[in-house]
This record gives C-alpha cells, structure tokens and sequence, in this order.
C-alpha cells in the first residue's frame, strides 16, 4: 500500500472511531428514553442525528454551499496558524487578526466608490495588510524583548475585541439607527461575488468567491514553503533557531515576517467573512473561528494541503451539525466534541492502530510546536 | 578567555536596557497622572469597613504622583536604584494603581476591601490552573488543556454536587480533572503524541462535551442537577481580625486557603524535595535522570495525575466556591490566562500566584468600578489589563525560560 493510501486509511478509522465516541456520547446523555428504558427510540436518535449531519453537509446543493462557506474562513484562519507553526511560533491570535483584517477591509468597502474590478481586490488587500500589520506586533515584541507570543497573542485577541467593539460605535463605522456594535455595510462594489453565481437567483446559496480566496492562499502558502528562499528560512528558523542563526539567518526579521504573513492569512479570513457572507461587521465576526484554526493546523500537520483538507472536513460537520441540531435534540455542540475526538484519534495513529488491530506501521505524527524555548 | 567573560557582559548589558525601559515606564505613567488622572475633580472614596473609609483627592494625587514619578525616572535614568529598584518599582506602580482609582471613583465611593477580597477569591481557578500547567511542565509535558481541565470539573462537580453534596461534588471534579489528565498523559507519554495538539484536543472535548451536557441535560433538569447552594467564607480566628488585611486573605472560602495552600506546598516540594529535584530533572533533562535511575515516564505519569486533581479543585471553584451552577464555557478562557500565569511567573508556583493576582485584580477592578462613568469608553478600561500584561512581559519579564524537555516524548533506553 502506498504512502498516501496508508494515511488515508488511519484517517478513514479515524474518523470512524471519532463517531463511535460520539455515539456513545449522544445514546447515554438521552436521559429521557434511557430513563424509561425505550432504548430504540435512543438509537433512532442517533440515526436521525448522524443522518442530519451528512444530509446537512453533502446532501445538497445548499449543504456543500454550507459547507464552503464555514470552511472559508477556517481554511484562511487555519493557514495563519499553520504558517506559523512552520516557523515554529504558536500563533493563538487568530481571532485578533482576523478582526484587524475585518475592520480595515470593512472601511475600503465602504469608504471609496470604486468599480469592483478594483474595490474587491483593493479591500481584500486592506484586510490582508490590517491583518499583516497588528500579526506583526506579536513577532516585533519577541524579536525584540524576547515575550512571549503565546501571551501576547492572547492578550492581543482582548484588545482587538474590544477596540472592533469601540470601534463598531463610533462615527465613523456605526450604521445609522444603531446603538449596539455594528457597522455600515460595505458598497455593493465591494462585495465579494457568489460562489454559485450561475444558478440564479437563489439566495440560500451563501457560498462566496472568498473560497476562491482562500484557494489561492493556500496555494500561495504552499509556493511560499516550497519555492521561496523566505519559505525556507522560515521552516529552518522553526526548525532550529540555533543552527538557522549559525547557517546566518536573520532570524528576528524571519519571526516578523512570519507573524506578518500569519497576520496577513487571518486578516483575508476577516476580510472574506465581512466582504462575502456579512456585508458588515460586528462584534461577533471573528466568533470562535480563531480558536477552531488551531485546530484545523494541528489537523493538518500544518501543511497546505492537510490545512485545506481539515477545514473542508471542519467546515461540513459545522454545516451537517446545524442540519443535525434542526432535525433532532442533539445540540450542535456535538461537532466541537466530534472535531477534538477526529484531532485526537488522527494525532494518534498508534492508539488507532492498537483500536482496529491494523497491522503495519503507524506512522507517528510529527510535532507541531518545538516546545516554549526559543 | 573571551567566552568566560562574556556572560558578565552580555548581562549587564540587558540590565542596563532594562534599567532604561523601566525609566521609560515611568516616564509614560508620570505622562499618563498629569494628563489623565488630573482630569477629574473631586474627592474618592475607598471604603475599608462599613463604617469606615479613606478619601483621595483625585487630581491633587494625580499632580503629586505625576511629579514624583517624574523625579523617580530622572533617578532611575541618571544612575538607578541599584538593589532597591524592585522596590521602587513595586512602590510605583501601586502608587499609580491608587491614583487610577482615585481619578476613576472621583467624586463617588466604593468598597476598596471588597474589591480586594473579591481578586483574592478570583484569583483561585488561575493559580490552581497555573500550579497544574507548572506540575506538568516542570515534569516535562506541555499543558495546554488547563482550559479544558477547569471547564469539565466545573461542569462535573456542578452535577456531583447538586446530586449529593459539596464534598463529593469537588471530589468528583478533582476526578475528572484526573480523568482528563489521565488521557494527556497516555496520549503524550505512551502514545508519544504531540502535547499540544493532545492539549487542544482535550480543551475542545471539554468544551463540547459541557456544552452539549448543558444543553441537553442540564437545561432539561436545572433544579436537581444544576442548582447548590457554593460554600460560605470561613473568619480564620486572630487573623481575620488584623485591620484592612484580615478581611482580605482571611475571610475567604475554603478554596482560597487550598489555593494558597497549593503554592506553598507546590514550591517547597519542587526545591526542597527529592521528589521536586527529580521532577525538575525529568524536564529538563530527562536522560540524564533515567541514567541515574529515575523511572522517568512513571513520574511524569503521577506529576500529571497530580496536576489535573489540583486543575479539578480550581474548577470546582465555579459552582461550588461562588456561582452555585455550572453555565456553558462558565471558564471563559481563564485557563489560558492561567497559561499566560505560568509563563508570566517563570514556571515558578509563587510567580504564577503573582500573575493570577494581577488578572483578578484585573477582573475585580473592571466588576467594581466598571460602572463610574470616567469619560473613557468602558472597552479601554477593560482592556486595559491586557494592555498591562503585554508591557509587563515585553518590558520587564522578556524571553522566560521553558522546562527544557517540555514537550518531547521520552523514549527508554
């Protein structure tokens, strides 16, 4: 069996072993009918909900529009601590980034009048930079005082939710009418276009062209790492800082440039979010996706590839899970429980292996983050 | 011979880029006394007791503070304080934190002694989080789960606790937190898995595992699986009865005097024991220490056990120690802040008790006097400790030094 088909198989049981869990997990919390004893209607339950999560993600038209769209920003976020991971630092400020991206984003969209041949890019390159900009502060305070980015993303994440809550109030950003943190909305011209353009006018299709955004920052990502010197030095410095210093690397520039780049990635996840599904922006237009893209890069070992992969994966169970929570009592946060399980078995191929009683070898899964020194 | 004298160099350069930025520092907050804290007029009062309070006037202190602060940088600029600058600096920024709240409650009174009972009380779920992170990473294994840790005994003990009573409620959480810590230790020690990605999978398993049995149980069957009355102060005799102190560290719950408890033991066990020796061996160099015959991973097994059953206390803290019901993702992310109190205080129990101060001060300060409208918009003040936090570790803390062996499996020869 080859490489490719071996990893896809651990994956395949790993996600099998991850719904198990999850069964389980559903069947015993159905206090009701277990405390009647009616295990049948239990078990129907679990069918009904799992069945609610395919139908809700690839049964449809609709529900791979669903799907594209929760995978959008988790494949852009999820690139941002990816890109960062490679260069060995342990980016948990998505959530601020993608704020910053959504706030500068949202002014050129609705600040200029300008034909959208020019506005879209023009505003995804402001999220990019908005994003780039407050992602470098974290590499700055390192390189510069040695601080570390695990604190200071986390304390960066408070400030921008704040400072986007400030902001959504003030003149210049509060939609008239309004008292509460939300903002004008962004000029037509500036709008990303629909992903399903050519069906018409059917207006449940949410899919947008962010996706395509999102494709290409992957690829970009993967240019980056593969046919870029700057790419390499970042993957060196990850690597071992040491040896990339003695090799001479400037290895503080190398942590800015890459908190940048992260900060740029998660900035196009605001941007994407408030130009194609919002058309403005509010307190909440990061949510828990910044948090959910660390997993999605722990998922795939922060490749490019693996990265596009497990937010496609995150993205359909999001989508699914709101189909299984309209269908049945399950709550969607089943899927939060779903996601940490399929992270966990996937991490793990020796505990599958040892579950399925695979025979061959597992490969182990390499690490992500060297540690908190350096 | 060049490379036996640099250290000393090299040091004493970083000290005198650190003896300017603290100058800076107090360059800035002088700038900050005259030209915010002088803004609002008007006397403020700190209440001690019922009875009793203290007043400040606001822009006078403003004025004095900004000016000795001024004459302070100019010291420490010009030639520094030598061995006192730590005191200096501790002196300043409580000086400063006064002045803070004295422009703030311009005008208005409030309870100066509640808000500081209320950070102590506050502080117990971040440095029982952060003596958990500690425990496990001094042993070698990186715990990015406190989160999850804290969330799911919150969750468990809530239950545990309205079902029987609050003993075993705790119990039950201290369990769950072993439980979880149980899975990160198979992961990460036999299955060699990642830490950090074990670490935020179980964080993400807390998270929806509560929140499901939130909404789907707990919801449903509020009043008997979700409803306890949490446990009342206890006035420690004598000492509760020393002035503006005593009610402060002595009329607390039982889980503050754990939480203290915690750190004591926790530091005087990692230097003063062979079993704190050991531990730190095992992460920092743990080859060396299987060598000498340490069972390496069997340690790291019973260190991380350890730290999920002190993370389960500070759970319980939610339901059991103030709120009295478990609400989804009650924690909030104070698992991370728990995080950012191990890193804050160098791996060190007391540091991190340090750095789990400041947060809850932080908190307690926001609850407190979050409603005096000052002018400036409320997002800014509850930044604000974000704000402190960065500066703190960018100017004063800088690169901390980790466990050495924190995240690599150990494998025996």
């Amino acid at each position: 069996m080859s490489e490719t088909l071996k990893s896809l198989r651990f994956t395949l049981l790993a996600v099998i072993a991850a719904l198990f869990v999850s069964a389980f997990i559903i069947v015993i919390t159905d206090i009701e009918a277990l405390g009647d004893g009616n295990f049948g209607q239990a078990f129907s339950t679990l069918g009904t909900a799992y069945w609610g999560l395919f139908k809700g993600s690839f049964g449809s038209l609709r529900a791979i529009s669903n799907t594209i769209t929760g995978a959008t920003p988790l494949l852009l976020a999820g690139l941002a601590v990816s890109s960062a991971f490679k260069a060995g630092l342990f980016n948990i400020g998505a959530t601020g980034q993608m704020l910053a991206g959504a706030i500068t984003g949202l002014w050129v969209g609705f600040a200029f009048q300008l034909p959208p041949i020019i506005h879209v890019p023009l505003a995804l390159l402001a999220a990019a930079v908005g994003g780039a900009l407050f992602g470098a502060i974290p590499g700055v305070l390192k390189a510069r005082t040695g601080a570390h980015e695990v604190i200071t993303t986390i304390m960066l994440n408070g400030i921008a939710s704040f400072t986007v809550l400030w902001l959504l109030k003030t003149e210049l950003f509060k939609r008239e009418g309004r008292d509460d943190a939300i903002s004008k909305f962004v000029e037509d011209s500036a709008k990303l276009p629909k992903l399903f353009w050519f069906m018409g006018k059917r207006i449940d299709l949410l899919a947008h062209t962010g996706f395509i955004v999102a494709l290409l920052a992957t690829f970009a990502f993967w240019w980056l790492l593969r046919k870029t010197t700057l790419g390499f030095e970042m993957q060196a410095t990850g690597f071992n800082q040491e040896a990339a210093r003695y090799a001479g690397m400037k290895t503080k520039s190398l942590m800015v440039v890459s908190m940048a780049i992260a900060g740029a990635f998660a900035g196009l996840a605001g941007g994407s979010e408030v130009l194609g599904l919002y058309g403005y922006a509010s307190g909440t237009v990061a949510g828990d996706i910044g948090f959910d893209a660390i997993a999605v890069a722990l998922l795939g070992r922060s490749t490019p590839i693996g990265t596009l992969v497990s937010a496609l994966l995150f993205g359909a169970l999001q989508a699914g899970g709101r189909q299984m929570q309209v269908d049945t009592d399950v709550p969607i946060d089943l899927i939060v429980v779903l996601r940490a399980l399929i992270v966990m078995f996937i991490a793990a191929p020796l505990l599958v292996k040892a579950i399925f009683r695979v025979k061959g070898e597992a490969k182990a899964f390499g690490q992500t983050f060297r540690g908190w020194g350096g | 011979m060049t490379a036996a004298a640099m250290p000393e160099r090299v040091v004493s350069a970083e000290q005198r880029k650190r003896a300017r930025s603290v100058g800076i520092t107090y360059l800035v907050l002088a700038m900050v006394c005259f030209f915010i804290f002088t803004r609002r007029p008007g006397d403020a009062g700190f209440r001690i007791t019922e009875t009793s309070q203290f007043t400040l006037p606001a822009q006078g202190f403003g004025w004095a503070l900004g000016i000795v602060l001024v004459a302070v940088a100019a010291a420490q600029l010009l030639r520094g304080f030598g061995r006192l600058s730590n005191v200096v600096l501790a002196l300043a920024t409580a000086s400063f934190f006064m002045s803070f709240l004295a422009w703030a409650a311009a005008g208005d009174s409030f309870s100066f002694v509640g808000m500081l009972q209320d950070t102590v009380s506050r502080s117990v779920p971040i440095t029982l989080g952060a003596i958990g992170g500690i425990l496990s990473e001094r042993s070698g294994v990186i715990n990015i789960s406190i989160e999850g840790m804290l969330l799911a005994a919150a969750c468990t003990s809530a239950i545990g606790a309205s079902l029987t009573n609050l003993w075993l409620g705790t119990l039950v959480g201290v369990l769950t937190g072993v439980g979880l810590a149980a899975i990160l230790a198979v992961m990460s020690i036999r299955y060699k898995v990642d830490q950090v990605i074990v670490g935020f999978a179980i964080n993400f398993f807390a998270l929806g595992v509560t929140s499901f049995i939130s909404f789907r149980v707990l919801v449903p069957n509020r009043d008997t699986m979700n409803n306890l009355l949490p446990v009342t102060p206890i006035r420690v005799p004598l000492l509760s009865d020393i002035p503006f102190l005593g009610p402060i560290f002595f009329v607390q719950t039982i889980f503050v005097y754990f939480s203290f408890a915690a750190v004591a033991l926790t530091t005087w066990g990692l230097y003063r024991t062979k079993w704190g020796l050991r531990t730190r061996a095992i992460g920092e160099y743990p080859k060396a220490a299987g060598t000498l015959g340490v069972d390496v991973n069997k340690l790291r097994y019973r260190n991380l056990l350890l730290a999920g059953a002190v993370a389960g206390v500070g759970g319980a803290w939610w339901p059991i120690g103030i709120v009295g019901r478990f609400d989804q993702n009650i924690t909030n992310g104070r698992g991370f802040i728990a995080l950012a109190a191990v890193i804050f205080g160098r791996w060190h129990p007391v540091g991190a008790l340090c750095g789990a101060l400041v947060f809850a001060l932080a908190e307690a300060v926001r609850l407190k006097i979050g409603n005096f409208d000052t002018g400036i918009p409320s997002e800014f003040l509850i930044m604000a400790p974000y704000v402190v936090t960065i500066i703190v570790v960018a100017g004063f803390i800088g690169a901390s030094r980790a466990p050495k062996a924190a995240g690599q499996p150990y494998e025996d020869q």
